[in-house]
């Protein structure tokens, strides 16, 4: 008998699979080439998940449900939030860009981009190892797909490959540290092997050694150096429309993993992992920054910028336990989730406003394609300017406070070699701000190659104008939003 | 809402809009918006002045209510003595920047006055600020709009200037914020300036900090050796760009250094007082050799500003109510003066398209008008007494001759230089016959320039000849400052 209380902490995701069945379905009878009325359905049932999300993460209640498979506790819902309006904000984007390119045929796109949402769902609500990975497959299954939608471009086929084999060696990695874990600690329930763990009646060296394949596993996913190659390539390989998808919502889930997997069932073992993360937090940040510099092509110098932003966000995660003590956890947690919330949130307005200068055959993703982008629409220039200096972290862009906690996190620990991580994260982000000036020269100093105007749907005008401003109203009034993130952090770490 | 808010806001808001509404196709109606928001802005800044108290170093017409309250972060505005008067220069080189670019802008006329109204709140913001994260945010969102116009009215090399310009001064910022999130923690976190100035701090801690501190505030003053991005990005900016560049945006570190360095880490100051006496020294010294062998005149202004610049942390550094009130008068009359003397080379520009001395000569002749203005502020520039140019050097160099003598001497050499770049330029430009085709062909200043420069003259000559309402203002807030720079903060 299961009881009524674990039916309620999963039921966002019932609604999200139900849904995706029967918009599945509804979409035979769908004949009008750009899917107008799948696309509609879709939205309005992310949005109905969003809601119910949303409503359960304002409640406030951290309730287990299933024996403590899954997990609905502040954090997970309000990243569950922010991942259906994400993924919403990515469809409206992407949609006219897919029907150009002959995408929405089948509806697959929708259909698949709500499997991967429940994926990151199940991700997220996981308290479980094995539904955790579950998960994961999940997300990263409908992704490959996705990468592979337009089957006859032999560049996105070519990306769907790499993406594959790589990302199923992750996941090896990963299921093998986990399988350690449970050798190690006889459960797969993440509280069971934090009390284990916790307990140290268990041999320490297997812990860190299945804590190992763990981190690299999730590495490989986050695409911190040096498991970034796939990064890089998939992000240019596939349809920009599909680029958004992977590279904005699952990074949220992404997250969530890491507090799940690392916070909550391993943070005895904080001082192993905290190393292991310093390191892909140093690297990425070389990397992200000093090879974004040597890009033409906007994708992918947007996907080592990604790589950058996720060696500062691991910074974050970094600075929780210090000598054993935790009490800058919540600080430390809670900088990284505003991080990445915020990132996506820019992550979108960048490649929304690449999408929408994409034509029928043309792409427009290098970056001299935005030449003059001020002369022939100075909005969509001013939403791309907002984005860019959000990115290179200068105020009054909410990017700026991205990273002042993160700083403020590392800086708290008081422990000099914290500070100097500090020093060394302000240094790289001075030459991130590099390639992101570039752009807005680009677009505001060089002249047009082209005269014609920037014509935009009506919906993708107004999300994209709505995204934008949000950067800067957010970077003027933060504080809402930080407090969301720790209150949520807060009571993760409490129950 | 506040008297400083509005100051802030108000030319931000007219900025936006302009932004938001403006089209080139009804640009004049746009300069005219441009005009009344800049004259307003200004208007409501005089209140400032004449409410203002000049008996107490308190701060004045505060304003404090919470905004981010996870980290205890203040919008907290006020002002003293310190810096009062850069509110209202701020609003006023607005006004005259305004002018400045009534015709010569032609194309996206609505975001040059927006980025030129923007840029005005957020300095005024800048030295209103008395939360340090505040503070920080307006003093890194300059940079946006700066260098949006240098990088898109700016001249052949503006790319080169636009990106030396955002990433110079920022690297000297980043190192500033993590001095700040450092003594947000060191205050048991808070942000508040003011607490910063009671925190008792360990020797090594502020060596580290007055160097962060120095990072960001040298680049900007600038300072020799990190002065070398102003000439170039001087040349390339608009006429616009490099007045409120030359009168404000440097004021920015000048202004950095009195409210963080010296309050915040006094022994360190002490300590290190004699390299940044060593580097002003240099700064108007070797600086003010250099100008004189310049060939652009922008160029040559540009060095100008770094040597009499090097007279304003001179003068702090020496640590006498004398010293610091004259760098803060030098500060107010080098707005003046070089905001002037960058437009008149607008002007000059706007007509032959040269900015080198060899392409003029005897522009007297056919601008006299002109050329008598030119005088004035050449004359200020090299601190002629009764003019604005004069009392802060005078002051400098008299605190100066009492703290050292040889400190004095070297720091009045530097006036002969001023004197020597200032005048030859002078000579070569506007003396002796019409050098050429072009110069015999100019036609004299017109009815908007006049105004423009009217304006700034009967400043410069106000300042030369009455500074008392300018010093009286300071006199508190100076002997405030001092006192806690003579109060040993190490635990």
């Amino acid at each position: 008998m299961i009881d009524k209380l674990s039916w309620i902490a999963i039921y966002p995701e019932i609604v999200l699979l139900v849904m995706a069945c029967i918009i599945a379905l509804a979409d035979l009878s769908v004949v009008s080439a750009r899917r107008t009325a799948t696309y509609v359905l879709t939205l309005l049932t992310l949005a109905v998940v969003a809601v119910l999300a949303g409503m359960q993460a304002a409640n406030g209640q951290t309730i287990y449900g299933f024996g403590g498979m899954v997990v609905s506790d502040p954090m997970g819902n309000w990243l569950k939030c922010f991942s259906s309006v994400v993924l919403m904000a990515a469809l409206v984007y992407g949609r006219p860009y897919a029907g150009d390119r002959d995408m929405l045929r089948g509806g697959e796109l929708f259909t698949l981009s709500m499997l991967a949402l429940l994926g990151m769902f199940v991700m997220i609500s996981g308290s479980n190892f094995l539904l955790i990975y579950l998960g994961l497959e999940l997300l990263t299954l409908s992704s490959y797909a996705l990468v592979a939608l337009r089957r006859d471009h032999a560049v996105a086929s070519e990306a769907a490959m790499k993406y594959f084999v790589l990302g199923a060696m992750a996941s090896g990695f990963l299921l093998y540290g986990l399988s350690m874990m449970y050798g190690a600690t006889g459960s797969l329930d993440v509280n069971e092997v934090f009390k284990a763990i916790a307990s140290r009646q268990v041999n320490h060296q297997v812990l860190v050694f299945g804590l190992v394949f763990i981190v690299a596993g999730l590495a490989f996913k986050l695409g911190a150096v040096p498991f970034h190659m796939w990064l890089p390539d998939v992000y240019h390989g596939a349809p920009t429309a599909v680029t958004l998808l992977i590279g904005s919502a699952p990074e949220l889930a992404a997250f969530a993993i890491l507090i799940r997997l690392l916070v909550e069932g391993l943070l005895p073992l904080a001082f192993d992992w905290q190393q292991m993360l310093a390191l892909l937090a140093i690297a990425s940040l070389l990397v992200g920054n000093l090879a974004a510099i040597a890009q033409t092509n906007l994708k992918r110098m947007l996907a080592y910028s990604t790589i950058a932003h996720t060696g500062f966000m691991l910074l974050g995660m970094v600075a929780g336990v210090v000598n054993g003590n935790s009490y800058n956890a919540q600080f430390a947690y809670s900088a990284s989730m505003f991080y990445i919330v915020t990132y996506v949130m820019t992550t979108l307005v960048s490649f929304g406003i690449i999408l929408l200068l994409a034509r029928g055959g043309f792409e427009s993703d290098e970056i001299a394609d935005l030449a003059g982008l001020n002369q022939r629409s100075p909005l969509y220039a001013a939403v791309m300017a907002i984005a860019m200096f959000s990115l290179a972290g200068i105020p009054p862009m909410v990017g700026f406070y991205a990273k002042l906690v993160v700083l403020q996190a590392l800086v708290a620990t008081g422990q000099a070699l914290y500070i100097a991580l500090a020093v060394f994260a302000v240094i790289t982000s001075l030459i991130g701000a590099f390639y992101y000036l570039r752009v807005v020269k680009v677009m505001y100093f060089d002249e047009p190659l082209t005269a014609t105007t920037v014509a935009a749907p009506r919906d993708v005008r107004a999300v994209l104008t709505l995204n934008g401003a949000l950067i800067l109203v957010l970077g003027i009034l933060p504080g809402g939003l930080m407090a969301l993130c720790a209150q949520a952090i807060v009571a993760t770490l409490a129950g | 809402m506040g008297l400083l808010s509005l100051a802030i806001w108000l030319p931000i808001a007219v900025g936006v809009v302009l932004l938001a509404f403006g089209r080139d196709a009804w640009a004049r109606g746009v300069r005219w918006i441009a005009l009344v928001g800049s004259i307003v802005s200004f208007l409501v800044t005089l209140p400032v002045w004449t409410r203002f108290d000049n008996g107490t170093s308190a701060m004045q017409f505060v304003e404090k209510s919470p905004w981010i309250e996870r980290f205890n972060i203040h919008y907290h505005l006020g002002v003293d003595g310190l810096s009062m008067w850069f509110v209202l220069l701020t609003a006023f080189i607005t006004v005259i920047v305004v002018i400045s670019a009534w015709e010569v802008i032609t194309e996206r006329v609505n975001q040059y006055m927006g980025a030129f109204l923007i840029l005005s709140g957020l300095m005024i913001g800048v030295f209103c600020a008395l939360d340090g994260m505040l503070f920080y945010v307006f003093f890194e969102a300059t940079l946006i709009p700066m260098y949006l116009i240098i990088g898109i009215w700016g001249g052949p090399n503006k790319i080169y200037a636009a990106f030396k310009f955002f990433l110079y001064t920022l690297l000297g910022s980043l190192l500033m914020l993590v001095a700040f999130i450092y003594l947000y923690n060191a205050a048991g976190g808070s942000f508040d300036i003011a607490a910063w100035h009671r925190l008792p701090l360990a020797g090594t801690a502020q060596t580290l900090l007055f160097f962060a501190f120095f990072a960001a505030f040298a680049v900007k003053v600038p300072m020799w050796p990190v002065h070398t991005w102003l000439p170039d990005v001087h040349v390339e900016a608009p006429t616009g760009g490099s007045a409120v560049l030359a009168a404000i945006m440097l004021k920015l570190g000048a202004y950095g250094f009195l409210r963080f360095s010296l309050p915040i880490v006094p022994d360190a100051s002490r300590e290190w007082a004699w390299l940044m006496i060593a580097l002003s020294l240099i700064a108007v010294i070797y600086v003010g050799l250099v100008a004189i062998v310049q060939k652009d005149m922008k160029k040559l202004v540009a060095y100008s500003s770094v040597a009499h610049m090097g007279f304003v942390t001179l003068g702090f550094f020496i640590f006498s109510d004398l010293g610091v009130a004259g760098g803060i008068v030098q500060m107010i009359a080098h707005g003046f003066v070089s905001g002037a003397m960058f437009l008149c080379i607008g002007v000059l520009y706007d007509r032959v398209h040269s900015r080198q001395i060899a392409d003029y000569g005897g522009v007297v002749n056919t601008m006299p008008k002109f050329a008598a203005f030119a005088l004035l502020f050449a004359m200020a520039n090299c601190g002629l007494p009764a003019t604005a140019g004069f009392v802060g050097e005078w002051m400098v160099i008299l605190a100066a001759v009492k703290a050292n003598f040889w400190i004095g001497l070297l720091a009045a050499v530097a006036l002969i230089l001023g004197a020597a770049y200032t005048l030859w330029m002078y000579k070569r430009v506007y003396l002796g016959a019409p050098g050429n085709r072009h110069v015999e062909e100019l036609t004299d200043i017109n009815g908007r320039e006049f105004l423009m420069l009217t304006l700034l003259a009967l400043a410069v000559l106000w300042m030369g000849l009455d500074p008392k309402p300018f010093t009286d203002v300071m006199d508190a807030s100076v002997a405030d400052l001092l006192k806690h720079v003579a109060q040993s903060k190490l635990p």
